[in-house]
């Protein structure tokens, strides 16, 4: 079978993979907006956190014989205080200076986890086997669905929809919200915000860490993981708009399918459509798709 | 060093000699390096309504925002109710019965009005019930799902007053409510505050309108280059209108 003369195994094949691709780019890009957020910082650790979150739990399949998933629960966390740490003893002094150094600042500290990762477990992958309950797939008729791909997909929209529904919906989102816009009055009403500061920090880093899990069985657990992602990511979120919450969820995975489909259709631009449709979004609307001007 | 008595709340005047309700002694402020209060020393009594009239820039907003601890850098002393504030971070002063409105009333736009009227925290029993805020301001219960920010000035201005009378608090800090409105929200805000007065708040009003002031105020403190000059009891107010009016300057 044939659709615009492409074989229908190719198209969803990688239709598939966009899905995929575009789960991890929804979940980092949806960390770092939240981040972005309140913390005003443009998180460039993001990679790094989340290549942790796949270390952390090949530590913990290798050191403890902790298994899957369990460390879909305990690298988010372990990761997300280390993220608690930093934000207490570094970013936090930086809430007052330009954007820039804290851009820096995070830069810098993705460098030092990346190196020293590279420097003890080498630049080639280490295997991370998928858990014996989602290994196998279904026979879709036309197409073979993988269940661990399929689980992917299905635990990423999850998270991404109830963070989303947390921050738009609940007391504790209108409080995260209002701390976006004005901070020192939030504060002045009696909330704690240099507190939901760094639990804020802690949960987008979290985040990332759970991305890094789910990556391990995928792409394999190797220390610049997160640097090859993170510079797709930060176009993902250019085009979102930053800050924007529904607007990460949509474009990670919009652009993670365009991105699929482009490899169908015309393969060798499959590694720039994403940054040639940042460069028109940010001639046509620089806020970004979903975000609103500043 | 002894602490100073707690005043039980809405307790007999006599109480205030022995220590006032609310007390600001020598209070400075910075902005980065300029010096903007230079010794604000002011009392307010429980249940008063009390003004801060004086120039633009004359240190009433920054009065306020040091109350609130919301400044940059402050010295000198702030009781309330027998607790020292002046050196608490602003979210503990909230917790212990001070509201604030600010100037620019701080709706925010991403919530709508619900979600503005709800923030606050309730910090004390004794705060109205969304049913009590609504018959002062009738006109926000039916924008509850409307974006904060889509409001009218005047609406923006009650849901400002609005959302702090839920908390609790005893004091509220109003900055400059009637400023930009049509004399009909400026009226309802006058009785707004005379109905909160007769509920036993006690607030605490800056404004540049001082005919509006003398219709809802006990006294009036005038500030000018960052100190309070004198205190005018408004009873006393249509004797003191040549010196009021120079220290405002109209």
């Amino acid at each position: 079978m044939q659709i615009f003369g492409i074989a229908t195994q190719a198209l969803f094949g990688q239709l598939l993979i966009g899905l995929i691709n575009g789960a991890f780019y929804a979940l980092l890009s949806l960390g770092l907006a939240v981040i972005f957020g309140l913390l005003n910082i443009i998180n460039f650790t993001h990679g790094a956190q989340y290549m942790l979150g796949a270390f952390c739990a090949y530590f913990l399949l290798q050191g403890a014989g902790i298994g899957y998933w369990w460390s879909l629960l305990v690298a988010p966390i372990a990761v997300g205080i280390l993220g608690i740490v930093i934000e207490k003893t570094m970013l936090k002094r930086l809430y007052a200076l330009d954007h820039l150094y804290g851009l820096l600042l995070t830069f810098g500290l993705a460098l030092v986890l990346q190196g020293v990762f590279t420097n003890y477990y080498g630049s080639s992958g280490l295997p991370y086997r998928i858990p014996d309950e989602l290994s196998g797939g279904f026979n879709l008729g036309f197409m073979f669905l993988p269940k661990y791909r399929a689980w992917v997909i299905v635990a990423s929209l999850i998270v991404c929809l109830a963070t989303w529904f947390v921050i738009e919906r609940t007391k504790l989102g209108s409080y995260l919200r209002a701390a976006t816009e004005n901070p020192a009055l939030v504060q002045a009403f009696g909330i704690n915000v240099p507190r939901m500061v760094t639990l804020t920090y802690g949960f987008g880093v979290g985040l990332a860490a759970f991305a890094g899990v789910m990556a391990a069985p995928i792409y394999q657990v190797n220390p610049q993981m997160g640097a090859n992602l993170i510079i797709v990511v930060f176009a993902v979120v250019v085009i979102g708009g930053m800050g924007s919450i529904m607007g990460a969820i949509v474009t990670g995975f919009g652009l993670g399918v365009i991105e699929g489909l482009t490899k169908v259709f015309y393969p060798e631009a499959s590694n720039t459509v994403i940054f040639v449709i940042m460069v028109i979004v940010l001639m046509l609307k620089p806020a970004g798709l979903f975000g609103k001007e500043r | 060093m002894a602490d100073a008595p707690v005043v039980a709340t809405g307790g007999s005047v006599a109480a205030d000699a022995a220590a006032p309700f609310f007390a600001v002694r020598d209070l400075n402020a910075w902005y980065g390096e300029s010096h903007v209060l230079h010794g604000v020393t002011f009392d307010i009594h429980p249940g008063e309504v009390v003004t801060l009239l004086g120039r633009n820039g004359a240190g009433k907003t920054t009065t306020l925002k040091s109350i609130m601890g919301v400044v940059p850098r402050r010295e000198g002393s702030i009781v309330f109710e027998g607790r020292e504030t002046g050196k608490l971070a602003s979210n503990r002063i909230a917790h212990l019965g001070i509201a604030w409105c600010p100037e620019e009333r701080g709706i925010f736009s991403s919530l709508n009005v619900e979600e503005n009227l709800l923030l606050p925290p309730v910090v004390r029993p004794g705060g109205m019930t969304v049913e009590e805020i609504f018959e002062l301001f009738p006109n926000l219960k039916e924008r509850l799902a409307s974006q904060g920010t889509k409001l009218s000035g005047g609406e923006q201005q009650m849901l400002a007053i609005g959302r702090i009378l839920r908390t609790g608090a005893r004091l509220l800090l109003l900055d400059e409510p009637t400023e930009g409105l049509a004399p009909v929200i400026v009226q309802q805000i006058g009785r707004t505050i005379h109905a909160l007065k007769k509920k036993g708040y006690t607030v605490l009003l800056v404004e540049q309108n001082f005919r509006f002031a003398a219709t809802v105020a006990d006294r009036h403190y005038v500030v000018d280059h960052g100190k309070v000059v004198d205190m005018i009891p408004n009873a006393e107010l249509d004797r003191n209108m040549a010196k009021l009016h120079e220290y405002l300057g109209v």
